[in-house]
């Protein structure tokens, strides 16, 4: 009786959600607030911007060129989103298969990542991938080595090596993000395989399917929900992502949270950076919707 | 079964230990083919391990396993000529129940038509005709366990491993689900292996019935004989609800046996019990053999005289405890040697359950068949 008292009696609600409904007003809705008006205005001098209920900032942002690079960090979400799919599926089903003795040290492994800050992480990654980071040490070596060979059984040596650009491309900054996001992605996929009835895959193998039939069959179909779950966790901050392309990429990698960066601080544009940081909101949001109508139709059919 | 008994799964010398644990101790037996055999045993005892060794899920650490004499070290699951009906039915949520019954015949490659013809077929057989297009969660407990089961007989398996089918079930489904399944066992002629706890299922329903205690056979009999003939104490006392006193051999021939008993007293048996004069043995008497008398009218003593010499099979109490059940009622003496006896009444008329009631004195007889002395 205890828990419905307190659902039924209204002062109790409201004094235990009250501090956390003020303090999402006050420091996230009301700062919100203030970026979705600035999005209306225009600059008049250095600091001030006047709110003038104008749409330019939105006509600039929606330009050939803002929508491109729009384009290309949905892409490279996606892209982003589905390696760590292919990759996190096999890893959160090791973790759900894995002994209980290893299990927590597994999961925990996960969780590691998230107690070094993003940026020394990006910094470590950069130093493995850099020029003269372990990578390109670790391949000079293999082909100094190979090359030594040839010589030993008197053929022609290999060419110098000249280490391979990892850094500050493209396949940086998707290298970069999955490394990120991996985490995001394996822990709904591992809370909805742990939740899986095991005796289901027994059912499967026992009428005499195999293993990958039994995954593609039952496994990924009864996980979907984690799937989904996964893909948006990793999709949303993916797409906002700005330490990574930064740090990480090339001049041509820039990804929309990059050029909304700069609206704020070099180019001294709150308004049009508004308007930008909005548009990326908005799309969120229609990700986010498309994925609950999706779950009310499956419901209603 | 008309054809000879022939063994449709061989177990041999098989163990299994998890680590430390053994949870299968070096059992042996043959399962015949076309027979109703029941594992029976308490939590633990390593029958559902011994089943899903047979089905593959587990492997045994020593000794082999063949299933119609072929060698199945080796052969995962998914190869081997055996269905499972899972405790948890195991019915795919995300399937109609059609797709459900259907999803081993695809995969062993069966053409569209007969697959059609064929889960039609299966589902009538489990009375679930027209219910093709619904889903698992649309469906009670019950009719989900007629889906699994519709699902591994349309295999045609040579065998049907099912891990306690009925234990989810609510007693009055229970029953009717023990029936049914007998039935369905002699329609499709296929081999049953059940494994169960529960020793009323086991006792409906089995041909054969071996029942395990900590990872060993420790009888296996018709259930008749098990209840009737139980091999040791662990199985009396498991199977049905039994006396059991300890008393010394004093006469053992061939045709006569007679055990001293210091809690009940002198126990006579009109057949021999082939065990050393002056062991320790154990009497166990049922608690619905044995006959209650108002003292005093000299009944039970030439009850108990007409086959047993005299004082033997013969006792004296007070009733302490008393439980009416409907159709019999169940009582609790306390001997005047201290022990303590239950004594099961049938009420074969209405006022039957008024003869006695607490701490009325009373009297018992047997007759010198119905005690079983255990060696064991």
């Amino acid at each position: 009786m205890a828990e419905q008292d307190w659902k039924t009696n209204k002062g109790v609600f409201a004094a235990v959600s009250l501090p956390t409904l003020v303090w999402i007003f006050l420091f996230f809705l009301v700062p919100m607030a203030i970026v979705w008006l600035y999005s209306f205005g225009q600059n008049k001098g250095l600091t001030d911007i006047e709110i003038s209920g104008t749409l330019e900032n939105y006509k600039r942002a929606t330009e050939w060129l803002y929508l491109t690079i729009f384009g290309k960090s949905f892409a490279v979400a996606a892209l982003v989103t589905l390696i760590c799919l292919i990759i996190g599926f096999p890893v959160a089903m090791a973790i759900t298969f894995a002994s209980e003795k290893w299990r927590p040290w597994l999961l925990l492994g996960i969780m590691l990542p998230f107690w070094t800050n993003l940026l020394i992480r990006t910094y470590a990654l950069m130093m493995l991938l850099g020029t003269q980071g372990f990578a390109n040490k670790g391949l000079g070596a293999l082909w100094e080595g190979t090359s030594w060979l040839k010589t030993l059984v008197g053929l022609q040596p290999l060419p110098t090596w000249e280490p391979v650009q990892l850094l500050f491309n493209n396949f940086a900054v998707v290298f970069g993000l999955v490394y990120v996001h991996l985490p995001f992605m394996v822990l709904p996929l591992y809370a909805a395989l742990d939740r899986l009835d095991r005796s289901l895959i027994e059912a499967s193998l026992d009428l005499g399917a195999g293993h990958f039939r039994t995954i593609m069959r039952i496994v990924v179909p009864l996980a979907a929900p984690g799937i989904v779950a996964g893909v948006m966790i990793t999709l949303i901050p993916a797409l906002g992502a700005y330490l990574t392309p930064d740090l990480m990429g090339g001049t041509d990698s820039q990804m929309i949270a990059n050029v909304i960066e700069r609206q704020f601080k070099k180019a001294n544009d709150w308004p049009f950076g508004a308007a930008l940081s909005f548009l990326l909101i908005y799309a969120m949001f229609a990700l986010i919707a498309i994925q609950s109508m999706r779950k009310k139709v499956a419901e209603a059919s | 079964m008309t054809e000879p008994t022939r063994p449709i799964i061989q177990i041999q010398n098989v163990s299994k230990r998890f680590g430390k644990v053994t949870a299968v101790d070096n059992v042996s037996l043959d399962i015949n083919a076309g027979e109703f055999f029941v594992l029976l045993g308490p939590s633990g005892c390593g029958k559902t391990t011994l089943l899903r060794m047979i089905a593959g899920f587990e492997l045994p650490t020593e000794g082999r396993i063949l299933i119609d004499g072929q060698d199945m070290a080796g052969i995962p699951p998914n190869k081997r000529p055996v269905n499972m009906v899972f405790q948890s039915y195991a019915v795919f949520p995300h399937m109609s129940v059609a797709d459900n019954v259907a999803y081993g015949l695809k995969i062993a490659g069966v053409k569209g038509g007969e697959v059609k013809d064929r889960v039609a077929e299966a589902l009538d057989l489990v009375k679930l005709g027209g219910f093709e297009s619904r889903m698992p969660d649309q469906m009670s407990g019950g009719q989900r366990q007629r889906v699994a089961l519709a699902r591994s007989l349309v295999m045609r398996p040579k065998v049907l491993l099912l891990d306690e089918p009925l234990s989810a079930l609510d007693a009055k489904l229970r029953a009717q689900m023990q029936f049914e399944l007998s039935e369905l066992q002699e329609k499709v002629g296929i081999t049953f292996v059940t494994v169960t706890h529960d020793q009323d299922e086991a006792l409906s329903m089995a041909c054969r019935i071996a029942v395990i205690n900590k990872g060993d056979v420790a009888q296996l009999a018709a259930p008749s004989d098990l209840y009737e003939y139980p091999a040791n104490r662990f199985v009396a006392d498991f199977v049905g609800s039994v006396n059991i006193f300890e008393g010394k051999l004093t006469l053992d021939e061939p045709d006569k046996a007679a055990v001293d008993c210091p809690g009940l007293g002198k126990v006579y048996l009109n057949h021999g019990v082939t065990g050393p004069h002056g062991a320790d043995v154990w009497v166990a008497l049922r608690p619905e053999k044995i006959y209650l008398h108002v003292p005093g009218a000299g009944k039970a003593v030439t009850a108990a005289a007409q086959d047993a010499p005299d004082g033997h099979n013969f006792a004296r109490g007070r009733i302490k405890g008393m439980s009416y059940l409907g159709d019999i009622t169940l009582f609790e003496i306390e001997l005047e040697t201290g022990a303590r006896i239950r004594v099961s009444r049938p009420n074969l008329s209405r006022h039957d359950q008024e003869d006695f009631t607490w701490d009325d004195k009373v009297s018992m007889h047997w007759r010198a068949d119905s005690p079983v002395v255990l060696l064991g």
